[in-house]
């Protein structure tokens, strides 16, 4: 990983050369095609009664268009019922609005110390480089965000974070970079020296921050999903604790949580439930003469409500599908280019196809067009997706409109037309050209066949793992005429 | 950060969306249909095994306690388990009963975290608490914390012991939550910080590896009190008499 930006992003733009650079890394590879057919059989199992998967499908997605169609009310709603609670809610329109939000919270309280449990919302953010820059040390406390962190990377997976690395790569970097620790290769005593390392921060951390999963309007209640226990840690030991959640995580009813969650982590890990459900509704209670008074929790709760970019979506119906994801990586794990190049080579938070139709309306389409372009169409995203996202219906859109103007009456996206080039408008006239015409189609298939032999014997990216494309002798017509005569 | 430009993102945000939001709201999504679909309707023994294997999977203990036994069992788990100090709530309702049952390094959580925080983190061995019932479809404890039993007392110390009644059992997280009515009243009676708990601490973040004790306990005891199984018992025993 570049040395130049510890804590940043590659660029999007080199997406295609880093697709290149890891499919010819036989271990990140195997490390990928290993952990995706662990988690595909894993899910798999979960669902052996494909009719009540469907049933359940349904209803998650009716949940999640329900919300989505009242987005404004339910945030208006669960912004007064959290209020109402003592928690300090914050609206930011882009990540540098956020961060600021964020540091300043934790300058208020001369923080030196953030812990945090996963959220991939402040990866998006890169709050970690903000609270850097702001001289307060932010530290990943999930198991794999630790390690990753530890070797100054991004998360590869938003589920697993540190699924590109093998145990050997860990235990070379535990015993390099975590003082008085020894090489081992036992997974748990891995595990024991980040746990010693971790709960010592936890206990000295000034404010934690978390991700939010699922956040119920009616009740003004944050739900928090995880195995490891360290969102717990971070939402409870220190005194302040701040979440940060995209604006799309609204449910209107706590009802509405259960066929959520429950498809969540099946479809993620396989995993009928998680460790924790932590379900957080305000700031530890005071208590009027001292005696109802809680003895642990945080003094303050914030929530910080992220857009960036997500209004995009939402102001066109179909792309507003994209933000009915829960974040359960399903798409991913099922993904063959992803299976393939692995988290890293996209560049951006969200790999693989959620990221690829997401990530266009966080950067915009200047940065990212090549983006859904790394997919097959196979259709494995949107089969396995639990609140059944169209994602190649948006991967095919969001093609075009990297390539043409905005369509009649929708606003340009961002980047709008970025991919489009003056070679590819002259190739594809030319191609509507021969094709519109029956006489030129028909010279040009038979120059085609005649002098097969000009074919050049290198084509490009074509067969740098492939054979060459050449053209048939004769063309196909010539061909079934030819069988024509010999029948008769 | 000043208060007009917060203001100002957040009426931009809302501008947005009341924009773009659709004129035609989808009906609201038929939940309780779901599950009206996929109820076991398991009897009452049926459940409590489904929570036990649950629970078995999650790599949680399930020890069978009686009503008038349960403290000397988990004087006896504690001794086994190597227990040199068990962390209890300052005014739980097993009170009492926890400090006539003469475990040793019993203390209770009587101050606010701030003021001993090393303590609970480094020289404290076990927590106890109650439990306000469980799921078993999933094997899952619901603990909700309080005054009486703050947050930190199923997360800090490596061994969890927790004391659930089988009667409080449900069949679906949907059913433990419909049942008792949490959003009832704009979720009012749900308190600060509700959890679900399944088993252990864990990870799989190393090679797929599961591995346990990741932050949180490394151990989860739950406590089992069958009153109904007891009274069986109890008429069997006295039959043979």
């Amino acid at each position: 990983m570049s040395a130049q930006h510890p804590l940043q992003f590659v660029p999007a733009a080199e997406f295609k050369q880093r697709s290149v650079d890891a499919t010819s890394d036989a271990h990140l590879r195997q490390s990928f095609r290993g952990a995706m057919d662990f988690l595909m059989a894993k899910r798999a199992a979960q669902f052996p009664d494909d009719a009540s998967l469907q049933r359940q499908r349904a209803i998650a997605e009716a949940i999640r268009q329900y919300s989505l169609a009242r987005l404004p009310d339910l945030l208006e709603q669960l912004e007064r019922n959290l209020t109402a609670k003592g928690v300090q809610v914050h609206w930011a329109e882009n990540a540098e609005e956020a961060n600021a939000i964020i540091v300043g919270i934790a300058q208020r309280h001369s923080a030196k110390l953030m812990v945090k449990g996963k959220s991939m919302v402040s990866e998006e953010t890169e709050l970690n480089h903000a609270m850097e820059a702001a001289g307060i040390a932010a530290l990943e406390s999930d198991m794999g965000e630790y390690i990753v962190q530890l070797d100054g990377e991004k998360p590869s997976h938003i589920i697993m974070p540190a699924i590109h690395k093998t145990k050997q790569q860990i235990a070379r970097l535990f015993a390099e970079k975590v003082p008085g620790v020894s090489y081992t290769e036992s997974v748990d005593e891995l595990i024991g020296i980040g746990r010693a390392v971790l709960r010592e921060k936890f206990m000295h951390a000034d404010i934690g921050l978390s991700g939010v999963n699922f956040a119920v309007a009616e009740t003004g209640t944050l739900c928090l999903v995880e195995n490891e226990g360290n969102g717990r840690m971070c939402t409870t030991v220190p005194d302040v604790h701040v979440a940060i959640t995209g604006i799309e995580k609204v449910v209107e009813k706590l009802e509405h949580v259960p066929p959520l969650y429950g498809l969540l982590t099946r479809s993620a890990t396989g995993q009928a439930i998680t460790t924790y459900f932590n379900m957080i509704g305000g700031p530890r209670k005071g208590g009027a003469d001292g005696k109802g008074a809680e003895l642990d929790g945080p003094k303050e709760v914030h929530l910080v409500l992220l857009d960036n970019g997500r209004t995009q979506a939402y102001a066109d119906e179909q792309m507003r599908a994209t933000l009915q994801c829960i974040r359960c990586g399903a798409c991913m794990n099922h993904c063959p280019v992803y299976t393939r190049i692995g988290g890293h080579a996209y560049g951006t938070t969200y790999p693989g196809p959620i990221g690829e139709i997401i990530s266009p309306h966080m950067m915009g389409l200047a940065a990212t067009h090549a983006l859904p372009t790394a997919s097959s169409l196979c259709g494995a995203c949107g089969e396995v997706c639990p609140v059944k996202i169209p994602i190649p219906d948006l991967l095919i859109r969001l093609r075009g409109e990297a390539t043409h103007e905005a369509r009649p009456g929708h606003a340009p996206l961002v980047g709008q037309g970025a991919a489009r080039s003056a070679l590819m408008d002259a190739v594809w006239a030319g191609w509507a050209a021969l094709y519109t015409r029956p006489a030129l189609y028909r010279a040009f298939g038979w120059l085609a066949t005649r002098f097969r032999f000009l074919t050049p014997p290198t084509q490009s990216g074509w067969t740098v793992s492939r054979t060459p494309l050449k053209p048939a002798a004769r063309t196909l017509r010539e061909q079934l005429a030819e069988r024509r005569r010999k029948t008769h | 950060m000043s208060a007009n430009a917060n203001v100002s993102a957040r009426e931009r945000i809302l501008g947005r969306l009341r924009a773009a939001a659709p004129q035609s709201k989808p009906a609201a999504p038929d939940v309780h249909a779901l599950y009206a679909a996929m109820r076991k309707d398991d009897s009452r023994a049926e459940r409590i095994a489904r929570f036990c294997a649950q629970m078995a999977f999650w790599r949680g203990e399930v020890v069978p306690v009686t009503a008038d036994g349960w403290t000397d069992t988990l004087r006896e788990l504690c001794a086994a388990k190597g227990v040199a100090s068990l962390l209890h709530g300052p005014r739980g309702v097993h009170d009492s009963a926890l400090a006539a049952a003469g475990i040793p390094g019993l203390k209770a959580y009587d101050r606010p975290v701030g003021e001993w925080k090393q303590e609970l983190f480094e020289a404290t061995d076990a927590g106890f608490t109650s439990t306000r019932g469980a799921i078993a479809e999933t094997g899952t404890l619901i603990i909700w914390p309080d005054a009486a039993e703050p947050r930190l007392m199923s997360l800090v110390p490596p061994i969890h012991f927790a004391l659930l009644d089988a009667d409080c059992i449900h069949d679906t997280l949907f059913d433990a939550m419909t049942a008792e009515g949490w959003s009832a009243d704009g979720g009012r009676s749900l308190p600060t910080n509700a959890l679900l708990i399944s088993g252990p601490s864990k990870t799989a973040d190393i090679q797929q590896t599961l591995a346990y004790g990741a932050h949180g306990p490394k151990e989860l005891v739950v406590l089992l009190l069958d009153k109904t199984r007891e009274t069986a018992a109890n008429a069997a025993e006295e039959n043979r008499q």
